[in-house]
């Protein structure tokens, strides 16, 4: 794999988010998108006269509304400046952020700021993701998140009764942190004695996907500002350092290619993590990571995938939620922020997990804040077509 | 070398997709448009900041980028900036405007910025720019832009 060492290292020295909300009804997208900027220019202690790139990212098609960035100028603060568009799906907001990693590296510009936004209640989700499909072959199957295929794999290899429970276990977890973070979207107050309640009632979406695993369609926008080594040194008092960043996708339509063993279909995560790891000489991630903010659409792809970015033996990864160690307080804990689960501006979705992984190192996320130090932290990000983004965080350039 | 093609007619797949949208106006935009709608009243939003009023009402300055905290109430009368003429029907323009029909750029007393609406009660060739037009409110108004009918010359 094609991969260099940085020209120079690069620094998060600014975040802000909305409150993630079903409803935004008092402001439009580009005021939406003001709240988060102007939050990380005030963590950052800036304002737009510093920053010499906007990097503005959402999903296409969700709000209707071309060149968004363009419209947006009244919010990102972008007016009269270099700006790029991107939109790579569901990982969009890890898109934003490698790309403002890469440009700052690049020495194209001291300092980056990143926005993802989406605001669900005004578009229509799958009349959006249906688009990504072949329209000849396979669009009218194409119904984007809701996949109950991660469900019957883990309750065909651990069997229903274990595999629902730690499912719900692990909602149930995400409920808990969501309910300590003031900007998570959902958090209902649920407990571990409803569990059992939870399998009987909440209604099937596909196969044992249950409504109540299912992630929200929230409206939010989050803000991170990306700075070289010397001006982050310069202007932050704690900069949370990028020390790399991995993105693996499958082809738009499955197995035009042919089906390669190697690579099978939703392997994605396990081939970024192996590579990550392996080329920043990581050998046991379980124990070097102190946080994980994971991509997670449904708490079935949650419990799997956690085998996948580990490189976990059998049942291990089970293990880790049904004995809560990736709960705030354990072993590996996981999405102290509540996660996609708790919130999902899906345009920010994916920033949200580096800036939250950011805050960890930090040290000052809030009341959902890890009690013991965060040196090292990983944030992945997940959308369209198979597509992985994992980049790793650093409390310090020492590595 | 024969053409494996020859004799093929290309298909052509006919689908649809069906997506509803909405977009929310927000408090800014909402005053104002309430406000037009009862009260016949055109509102800008001032930067105190940059001294700038804008129409249409933007909740934060795009030079300094602060928040507008302040209402103004503009005339209903205004100096064309720019205009153009549309002589042909297309989808844009509703049912109830006939051809020529005069699209103005509009910048009311008291406002720092230019709204697009149409002109009317006029001839394009006496369209000039720098002339004055006064807003002409429609009998029923529901909350939409057009609850300004169209802009006429100031007699
Ligand atoms: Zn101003």
């Amino acid at each position: 794999m094609a991969h260099q060492k940085k020209n120079r290292n690069v620094g998060i020295i600014g975040i802000g988010q909305t409150k993630h909300s079903s409803h935004r009804e008092d402001v439009n997208q580009p005021e939406l998108i003001h709240e988060a900027v102007s939050l990380a220019l005030k963590d950052a202690d800036l304002t737009m006269k510093e920053i010499n790139c906007v990097v503005h990212g959402n999903m296409e098609l969700f709000e209707m509304v071309h060149s968004p960035d363009l419209w947006h100028v009244l919010g990102t603060g972008a007016y009269g400046k270099d700006s790029i568009r991107i939109t790579t799906g569901g990982t969009v907001g890890a898109t934003l952020s490698c790309a403002s990693d890469n440009l700052v590296a690049s020495g194209m510009y001291d300092i980056v700021m990143a926005i993802g936004f989406e605001k669900l209640q005004e578009g229509h989700t799958t009349g959006g993701i249906t688009n990504m499909a072949d329209p000849l072959w396979f669009r009218k199957i194409q119904a984007g998140a809701l996949t109950g295929s991660s469900a019957y794999d883990v309750e065909r290899e651990f069997g229903l009764e274990r595999a629902n429970r730690a499912s719900l276990t692990y909602r149930i977890i995400m409920d808990k942190h969501a309910g300590l973070n003031p900007n998570a979207h959902r958090a209902f107050g649920l407990d571990f004695n409803q569990i059992d309640d939870l399998i009987r009632t909440s209604p099937k979406l596909v196969g044992e996907l249950k409504l109540i695993e299912m992630c929200s369609q929230s409206d939010g926008a989050c803000c991170v500002i990306f700075a070289c080594e010397k001006k982050a040194k310069e202007l932050a008092k704690t900069p949370v350092w990028i020390r790399d960043h991995i993105t693996a996708h499958k082809e738009e339509t499955f197995n035009i290619f042919g089906y390669n063993r190697a690579f099978p279909v939703m392997k994605t995560h396990k081939f970024a993590a192996k590579q990550l790891f392996e080329r920043n000489g990581i050998k046991d991630p379980l124990n070097y990571f102190d946080v994980f903010e994971m991509y997670d659409p449904a708490s079935w792809w949650a419990i799997d995938w956690i085998r996948d970015f580990f490189a976990l033996k059998g049942d291990e990864h089970l293990k880790l939620v049904e004995n809560k160690e990736i709960m705030i307080g354990g072993k590996m804990p996981i999405n102290p922020s509540g996660g996609v689960i708790g919130s999902n501006p899906i345009g920010a979705t994916a920033l949200i997990r580096v800036a939250e992984a950011a805050l960890q190192v930090r040290g000052n996320a809030g009341p959902h804040q890890i009690p013991t130090p965060v040196n090292h932290a990983l944030a992945s990000g997940f959308g369209g077509t198979m597509w992985t983004v994992m980049t790793m965080l650093e409390k310090d350039l020492n590595w | 070398m024969s053409d494996p093609f020859k004799g093929i007619e290309p298909m052509v797949y006919q689908s649809k997709i069906n997506v509803p949208y909405s977009w929310w106006a927000g408090d800014t935009a909402s005053k104002f448009y309430i406000t037009l709608r009862d009260e016949k009243i055109i509102l800008g939003t001032k930067c105190e900041t940059c001294n700038k009023v804008f129409l249409p009402p933007r909740k934060v300055c795009p030079s300094c980028f602060t928040e507008n905290r302040e209402w103004v109430t503009l005339a209903d009368e205004g100096t064309v900036l720019s205009f153009t003429v549309a002589r042909r029907r297309f989808a844009a323009i509703p049912n109830n405007k006939k051809v020529p029909v005069i699209w103005g750029l509009i910048k009311l007393d008291g406002a720092d910025t230019a709204m697009l609406h149409y002109l009317d009660e006029i001839k394009p060739e006496n369209v000039t720019i720098g002339m004055r037009v006064k807003a002409v409110f429609s009998e029923v108004r529901q909350g939409t832009i057009r609850d300004i009918s169209h802009f006429k010359p100031v007699q």
